[in-house]
């Protein structure tokens, strides 16, 4: 069994995920990653799609990894390690092969766009492991182009924003509910300023896989200070203030029943999650208080339904 | 090695041909997505899998590109793996099939060769086969479903070998071999086969007591010391080729040599063709034999790694050779085995008059007359490239 | 590099790397330009810092004190940021 845990002390020491790899200072990615190889407990693979995490962790021959880790490409991650998934199974059946967890990693564009094919198709067929999506909102490998992880409004290289058009026209495109509609046994938000929950559902998380449960899919709020304009410090309080101006709700779907972990009473204004980051400051210009409304209709519908959602037995 | 195994005379096609040396083959993951003309073979190891006769997991993955990515992660893992396509499947799967080799992952696939679109057409071309001639996977040819059951064996026992470790393609030329029933000799059970081809030993799979970084990123500093190493390879996998041809030729009492010839010996006009029409030219060569035409025929079991030896070996004395080609690199100056060929001519000093031949280009019909007609334009003219049988020509 | 082969031939096969976690051997304490530094009277052994860092540099002390290994720190600045208590002060290089 994993351990749930109350405090950070109760957190290991070793890690499995180490230093000098060549992601940015600030990085939002490594605090997830550690606490996911740490917390999914026992022998475990990790499966990386194209992004920043597989490139600035693996320049050869240098790898940050102490696991044994699969890189294939850009938008099969899921396809991968369906197929690793499977050989255990049949190894394990014909040969008595050792058992070990599957965790995938890959960015929003490697899930929400190119990869969202290849991982539908995995969740349909059930595979058991742990899928996280790190969420930094833009294809930041290649130099923050916007994605369909995008918020609206966003400044990015491919949304810039621009005089006619401020930047991304197009809202965020809903995740999870698309992962949800796969009738998948465990999913969930995650956010590292609130590393004891982070950390618990990914002790659940190897529970039910321990149990042959899955698949089980994670999306991870991964702030990147360079794509997003702030000084590389902020990557915490900001992960903390979207979770507090109600933008990033954190919830997990466990068979169906819908969890709100953090239940935010009184939410912050958005202006002070935006006025952080480069990419949002001409949305505070007078000129785009509508798309600061637009947003903000946003923010209350989602909270609004998902609270009405998390009041059903199952949404399942 | 003189083990006598028992053999069962039977009639197939060639898609249950294969489907049924990955049974005999006893793979343990499959992992494919249906399209005509090899449908037929994941319909088949379906059925298989689904009434227990073969205790493998089927991957009904969602597309080629991820029959191919999940091929590779099992073959990672340490499994016997196979996969299968055709033409636009295929081309799906272009990304991962360097992928497949470069990570060296002894994946086998069956290619049901098919042309490519536009326009769409589900018959034979050569176009997926060549379009993974420089991919870095291992490539055979059938010339009949026998050859189709058989190099499908042999595939598995070559790619896994631990000095070879490449990916292979069994090619099977599309309907004229994988819907045509022929007459075959299969093994009776995996047991059987597994004398030639025993299960697999892994070298470097997944492993968490050993951690492995599999497909890192590599820049300026080392990505051609990679390459160089990996192209190296692939070259002297041919010795391997070789031993297990002999190998399996004495299992299973059929001769399996990278190149196949045909009065070459004083041959004046040889053609160099690859796959089923290799039929079709041996009954027009002893035809023109009886006729006194001193005409050959050389078809390659082995495409890759082009077997250059042997082939310049075999053509070297010639005066004419035709090289056919079911496919056309557009833009350049002919089908691709006649670009091949030409290399390894000027490469052993040898320039024998060519003439390359686009024929059967989705499934057209390779008939005698055209043969006759290719053998009058080599030997009459210096046309160096005809599309045979187009009408407007 | 010399703790890697140089030649082709002499490559583990498959572009491999076959040591877990070599990246240690690059020491990214060179992209600093400021530097945290731990007032222990402050710390309240919460482990934010410990947690939140990109680069494993906070080193947690047996007593669940922290302690900073700047060999590969960054200056990123999140360990000072997510202190409750503000232990931690980020100090220019060079500077004192
Ligand atoms: C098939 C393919 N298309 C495009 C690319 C180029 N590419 C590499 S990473 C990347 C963006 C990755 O974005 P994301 O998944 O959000 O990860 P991040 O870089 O933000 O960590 C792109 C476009 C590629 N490697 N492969
Ligand atoms: S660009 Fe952003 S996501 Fe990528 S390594 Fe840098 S901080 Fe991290
Ligand atoms: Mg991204």
């Amino acid at each position: 069994m994993a351990r749930q845990i109350r405090r950070l002390s109760e957190i290991p020491r070793e890690e499995l995920f180490v230093s000098g790899h060549g992601l940015c200072a600030g990085c939002g990615i490594p605090p997830m990653v550690k606490i996911a190889l740490k917390a999914v407990d026992g022998p475990k693979v990790v499966v990386n799609a194209t992004g920043c995490l597989e490139v600035a962790t693996t320049l050869y021959p240098h790898t940050a990894w102490r696991v044994p880790w699969v890189h294939n490409a850009f938008e099969n991650a899921a396809a991968t390690a369906s197929g690793i998934e499977a050989a255990l199974k049949a190894l394990r059946r014909k040969k008595n092969w050792k058992n070990y967890k599957i965790i995938v990693f890959g960015g929003d564009g490697g899930t929400f766009d190119i990869g969202l094919q290849s991982l539908s198709g995995a969740l349909e067929r059930g595979h058991k492991f742990i899928y996280v999506c790190y969420d930094n909102e833009a294809y930041m490998n290649t130099g923050i182009q916007r994605s369909g992880a995008t918020p609206v409004g966003a400044a990015t290289t491919t949304s810039p924003a621009g005089s006619v058009i401020p930047g991304k026209p197009e809202n965020k495109k809903n995740l999870m509910d698309i992962v949800l509609a796969h009738r998948i046994p465990y999913a969930a938000t995650i956010n590292a300023a609130y590393p004891v929950d982070m950390w618990n559902k990914f002790a659940k998380a190897s529970d039910y896989l321990e149990k042959g449960i899955g698949p089980i899919f994670f999306h991870y709020y991964s702030p990147c200070p360079v794509g997003w304009r702030m000084d590389s410090s902020l990557s915490i309080e900001i992960s903390r203030l979207a979770v507090q101006t109600r933008l990033w709700l954190l919830y997990e779907v466990d068979h169906g029943k819908i969890k709100i972990n953090v239940m935010v009473r009184k939410p912050k204004p958005i202006e002070e999650y935006l006025k952080l980051q480069g990419r949002f400051r001409h949305l505070l210009q007078p000129e785009n208080s509508h798309i600061v409304e637009r947003l903000k209709r946003y923010i209350e519908n989602n909270w609004n339904r998902l609270l009405k959602l998390a009041e059903l037995d199952s949404i399942y | 090695m003189s083990v006598t195994v028992r053999q069962v005379r039977t009639g197939l096609n060639g898609d249950e041909a294969v489907a049924y040396a990955v049974l005999h083959a006893d793979v343990d993951v499959i992992s494919a997505y249906p399209i005509t003309p090899q449908t037929i073979i994941v319909e088949r190891l379906s059925e298989f899998v689904y009434n227990g006769e073969l205790d493998a997991e089927f991957i009904p993955v969602e597309s080629e590109h991820s029959a191919l990515s999940a091929a590779l992660g099992a073959s990672l893992a340490g499994a016997r793996v196979f996969t299968a396509t055709a033409s636009q499947g295929l081309a799906l799967m272009y990304e991962i099939l360097y992928i497949v080799s470069s990570l060296r992952a002894p994946v086998v696939m069956a290619l049901g060769n098919r042309a490519f679109s536009a326009p769409i057409n589900i018959h034979c071309s050569h176009d997926d086969a060549y379009a993974a001639r420089d991919a870095g996977w291992i490539q055979f040819f059938a010339e009949t479903v026998q050859e189709a059951y058989d190099l499908t064996l042999i595939a598995f026992r070559v790619s896994e070998d631990e000095r070879v470790l490449f990916p292979s393609i069994v090619n099977l030329d599309g309907f004229i071999l994988t819907h045509s029933i022929e007459p075959l000799h299969v093994f009776s059970s995996k047991d059987d086969v597994s004398k030639f081809l025993p299960e697999r030993d892994p070298v470097n799979a997944i492993d968490p007591d050993n951690p492995i970084t599999y497909g890192p990123l590599a820049l300026q500093n080392y990505y051609m010391e990679i390459k160089r190493q990996q192209a190296e390879a692939l070259f002297n996998s041919k010795k391997i080729i070789d031993e297990v041809f002999d190998e399996y030729s004495e299992f299973s009492g059929r001769r399996y040599v990278p190149v196949k010839k045909l009065f070459v010996d004083d041959a004046e006009t040889v053609f160099v063709l690859l796959g089923s029409t290799a039929g079709t030219m041996r009954h027009m060569v002893r035809k023109w034999r009886r006729e006194g035409k001193k005409v050959g025929v050389v078809s390659l079991t082995l495409y890759r790694p082009f077997p250059e030896k042997e082939f310049v070996e075999s053509v070297k004395d010639v005066e004419n050779l035709v090289v056919m080609d079911r496919s056309f690199s557009y833009g350049s100056p002919g089908g691709q085995l006649y670009m091949d060929v030409s290399a390894a001519l000027i490469r052993a000093g040898v320039s024998p008059r060519v003439l390359n031949v686009i024929y059967g280009l989705g499934g057209r019909d390779f008939t005698p007359d055209l043969a006759e007609k290719a053998l009058e334009v080599a030997t009459s003219t210096d046309v160096p490239l005809i599309w045979l049988g187009v009408r407007g020509d | 590099m010399d703790r890697w082969p140089s030649k082709w031939m002499d490559l583990p096969i498959g572009g491999v790397i076959n040591i877990p976690g070599t990246s240690t051997w690059v020491k990214t304490g060179t992209w600093r330009s400021h530097r945290p530094v731990v007032d222990l009277d402050k710390c309240i052994k919460c482990l934010m810092c410990w947690v939140s860092c990109p680069d494993n540099s906070i080193i947690r002390l047996d007593d669940d004190y922290v302690d900073v290994d700047y060999t590969y720190c960054k200056g990123c600045g999140i360990c000072a940021n997510v202190c409750p208590t503000k232990a931690i002060d980020m100090i220019e290089e060079g500077g004192r």
